[in-house]
């Protein structure tokens, strides 16, 4: 091993005074502080397994994740065809009981919001994006970085292999709550929760593994130039993101160790006296609730883990392709670390029903609703930037729109929720699950979409094919907006979640047509996502090549030495960077940007007001 | 088509939706026409937002769409702008903030003369427990649940030996007068919920948890579990009859109290023993 450390072929080793050094023909304007730390080499691999497979390059890892993430997502999808088979046609759903459903159920929940949402964000376009937006070569840990990528594979394939463990998977609600998710009556309450809890708690150590990469790199890793308040706000929003996720994901693993204690053990920490099938089990005087404050403790601050990055990345995309700064940079970085530290005052608005001390629904109403502010003012700055722009109305645009109108539909419905007497009648209802799928389901998915788009000329150097992706977004978002519009609707009447079937109550019966028009839609909208599939497999092959910086952006990933950008990422020298990454259409500038690489004296007669 | 005219489709289609649905909330047999006018008022201002917004984005996708001539403002601040619109957006939360919390401390605030009613929940029934003529319900505990003593109600507990035992789903509740719903459960969370009173709240093992409401309306209401409980969650059902004052009485005489069974079973015991002689 330590042969391939000396490697001719590496990068040399140079101390970055060097880099900067002479200083002949630099202008005072243009000094930058010189880096504290000679560059260092990286770890090279020349195998196949080391390449691609164990891999170090953060790149790759972050390919990695996003495959892997978007396969357990396919799986997320199909299990939510088969509940909306189930809830549109039951006639057609004869095979599916409702042991089946409730795992569906549980399992669609649970993949969809932390090893597909959260491993694509963080590990997928986090691992991909830091280094190269922060100028460095690497992660800081690259070893660990892989190993956070096979914990994670480890996780999902423990999470998979619950399908085919006796029993089942879990189908005690994404939530897991205690005494249920353990106690015979709900399927999968065997093996199923055992395997669920082990899963989780890999993801938390691998996903500790890829975090404390991320964080140290945006801390310590950043190139010359590139202070915190010149970040791009996709690495603001990854970076706040992983903290919350440091702080909150603790709390997950606990409760997951707790609980499989409370199974595998008889300990009591979630169970007290319970009374089944006319026996006293053995537990006694603990708390379900408990488990409740420490789930939402993680369940909340995962809510914003999700979002964080999402506003982030869409920030970044709509300033591009408006061709205009990002309106108010400052206030989008303070909302978004303003968000993550309120994320961690609001988790019991989740449980205003729940039998918690009622009195706590005043602190937590107005915590949540504290939270609106940052949220809004991060709003209107997106429009505003839209205002008085050149707007692109390519793919990557329209996805951006369709996240704004999908974040902000969400958003509102989340006031009601918030608030707490609105929530009561809306709790446990379908008036929820539109919710919390149109802001945390559809409006991330809007924007990874519109990364994906956006950033797959610098993975794989071709553009994606336009036309195509024009209809995969109108087919996705007209058809997820009219699955979740209607569906609070169906929360107003007064329909529960997590029912396997209505029976007919009368004030439910006129839903029925309303069910099977949301299961068309939800068939539609998951078919068109195969349409993008496609589209990458031809245009990785067939599509147009995209050459250096195809949408005249300014940040670092789009001015590396190689398109697509090699291990080690810069070549033989370190970006050094002398203004924000969002100088579009300054006045007096030739062109309608400056990246961020372009020293002051190259631009000498423009009114730059941020650097 | 230019997209934004599909955008703007789309807000005016959701207005329109919200309009004429013919899917809305079911008529209000509670008190809490509160919570309705809450969330009246949160649509007025939320929805409000939510056009205003969209409807500002889709002005700016007509009129800045791309064209090759012109160039974008520069313009990274704007400090008054911001800070307009974030006291404007602080004041719009508050006054949604501020009824909500008046409503909600109406909603812990049990008044005085409401009648307590010991909802019992399992997987995956319900059963129910009226406080008899000293209007208190007798304690209980979980161990002592069994076929002669149905609820657990602790024997030594001189308020328990009148308790009206409802030992079936079908409960019911006297019109225009306050009910305080004491829920418990046996075994899993349970959420005893009916549409029509918008009151819920969980029923959670090893706690008693309560909630309030007047029903102000005669009929019979089906009862729904809202917090998912296994299997059987669906299917865990009730009814609520809403009567009254006389036929409410009615009922109420006609139900059995504790003492009733314990007289009942004593009977049984000595039926049998007398049996076992012969």
């Amino acid at each position: 091993m330590s042969e391939d450390f000396n490697d001719n072929k590496s990068i040399q080793a140079q101390s970055s005074e060097t880099i900067s050094g002479g200083g002949t023909a630099t202008p005072d304007t243009d000094y930058v502080r010189p880096a504290e730390l000679a560059d260092q080499d990286l770890y090279h691999g020349h195998s196949f397994i080391t390449k691609w497979v164990f891999c170090q390059d953060a790149k790759v890892i972050g390919v990695q994740y996003f495959l892997l993430a978007t396969f357990t997502g396919i799986i997320g999808l199909i299990l939510s065809w088969l509940m909306r088979l189930q809830l549109g046609f039951p006639e057609v759903a004869g095979f599916m009981t409702a042991e089946h459903y409730y795992q569906f159920v549980t399992m669609h929940g649970m993949i969809m919001v932390v090893y597909f949402l959260t491993a694509l964000f963080l590990g997928g376009f986090g691992n991909y994006l830091i280094p190269l937006m922060c100028g460095a070569r690497d992660m800081v840990f690259p070893y660990v970085n892989m190993v956070s990528f096979w914990m994670f594979f480890i996780a999902v394939g423990v999470l998979l292999a619950s399908f085919f463990v006796p029993g089942g998977p879990t189908g005690s609600g994404w939530t897991l709550y205690p005494p249920q998710a353990i106690l015979e009556g709900t399927p999968g309450s065997g093996m199923g929760i055992i395997l669920m809890c082990v899963s989780l708690a890999l993801f938390v150590a691998g996903f500790t593994m890829g975090g404390l990469n991320y964080l140290i790199t945006v801390l310590q890793a950043r190139t010359r130039g590139m202070t915190l308040m010149r970040m791009p706000l996709t690495v603001w929003g990854i970076f706040t993101a992983t903290v919350l996720a440091m702080l909150a994901f603790p709390a997950l693993l606990v409760s997951a160790i707790m609980m499989t204690l409370d199974k595998v053990l008889g300990t009591s920490f979630f169970m007290p006296t319970i009374l089944k099938a006319g026996e006293v089990l053995e537990y006694g005087g603990g708390s379900p609730i408990l488990f409740q404050h420490l789930f939402w403790f993680f369940g909340h601050p995962e809510v914003y883990i999700v979002a964080l990055p999402a506003f982030g990345i869409i920030s970044d995309l709509i300033s591009v392709h408006s061709r205009k700064n990002i309106f108010g940079y400052r206030m989008m970085v303070w909302a978004i670390v303003g968000i993550g530290a309120l994320s961690f005052f609001v988790w019991a608005h989740h449980m205003y029903v729940s039998g918690m001390n009622p009195w706590f629904g005043f602190f937590f109403a107005t915590t949540t609703l504290i939270i609106a502010v940052p949220t809004a003012m991060k709003v209107y700055n997106w429009i505003l930037t839209l205002w008085r722009g050149n707007i692109r109305l390519n793919t990557v645009m329209l996805w951006c729109l369709g996240f704004i109108v999908t974040f902000v539909n969400g958003g509102i419905t989340g006031i009601f929720l918030g608030n707490v007497t609105v929530d009561v009648p809306l709790s446990d209802t379908y008036f929820v699950i539109a919710h919390f799928h149109m802001v945390m389901g559809i409006a991330p998915l809007m924007v990874i979409m519109g990364a994906v788009y956006h950033w797959f000329p610098l993975v794989a150097g071709r553009l994606l094919d336009e036309k195509l992706g024009k209809w995969h977004f109108w087919l996705t978002f007209l058809g997820a907006y009219s699955i979740y519009f209607p569906m609070h609707y169906l929360g107003f009447i007064g329909v529960p979640r997590r029912y396997f079937e209505m029976y007919d109550s009368p004030y439910i019966t006129s839903a029925v047509g309303m069910n099977q028009f949301i299961s068309t839609a939800a068939f539609i909208v998951g078919a068109a996502q195969f349409i993008l599939i496609y589209n990458i497999i031809v245009s990785l092959k067939m599509g147009k090549p995209a050459g250096k910086n195809p949408w005249k952006a300014n940040s670092l990933e789009w001015h590396t030495p190689s398109v697509p950008p090699e291990h080690g990422n810069w070549g033989d020298k370190l970006p050094v960077v002398h203004r924000w990454p969002y100088d579009f259409s300054v006045p007096g500038a030739k062109e309608d940007f400056i990246p961020q690489t372009t020293p002051p004296s190259e631009v000498t007669n423009t009114k730059v007001e941020k650097t | 088509m230019h997209a934004g005219f599909i955008f703007l489709a789309v807000i005016v289609g959701s207005v329109l939706f919200h309009i004429f649905t013919p899917w809305y909330w079911t008529d209000i047999a509670s008190n809490w026409g509160s919570m309705d006018d809450t969330i009246t008022l949160t649509f007025w201002v939320g929805g409000g937002v939510f056009v205003a917004v969209c409807l500002f984005m889709v002005y700016c996708v007509f009129k800045f769409s791309y064209k090759e001539e012109r160039k974008a403002e520069y313009k990274p601040e704007d400090k008054k702008l911001e800070r307009v619109l974030t006291w404007a957006t602080t004041l719009g939360v508050a006054a949604l903030l501020a009824p909500g919390l008046i409503v909600w401390n109406q909603y812990v605030n049990v008044p005085k003369n409401a009648i307590h009613i010991d909802v019992m929940a399992w997987q995956w029934g319900w059963q129910y427990r009226l406080p008899g003529e000293d209007g208190k319900l007798g304690a209980t505990k979980v161990v002592n649940i069994n076929d002669d003593n149905p609820f657990g109600i602790i024997l030594e507990d001189p308020n328990g030996k009148d308790d009206v035992l409802v030992q079936t789903d079908v409960i019911h509740l006297e019109n225009n007068r306050p009910v305080k719903i004491l829920l418990r459960s046996v075994d899993v969370l349970h959420n005893w919920y009916v549409p029509q009173f918008r009151a819920k709240m969980d029923a959670v093992p090893g706690v008693v948890t309560y909630y309030w409401f007047e029903p102000n309306k005669v009929g019979e209401y089906e009862v729904l579990c809202a917090e998912y409980c296994g299997v059987g969650h669906y299917a865990m059902r009730g009814r609520v009859f809403v009567k009254d004052g006389k036929d409410y009485e009615n009922w109420l005489q006609e139900q059995e109290t504790f003492s009733d069974l314990i007289a009942k079973q004593e009977k049984i015991e000595l039926s049998e023993t007398k049996l076992a002689k012969k």
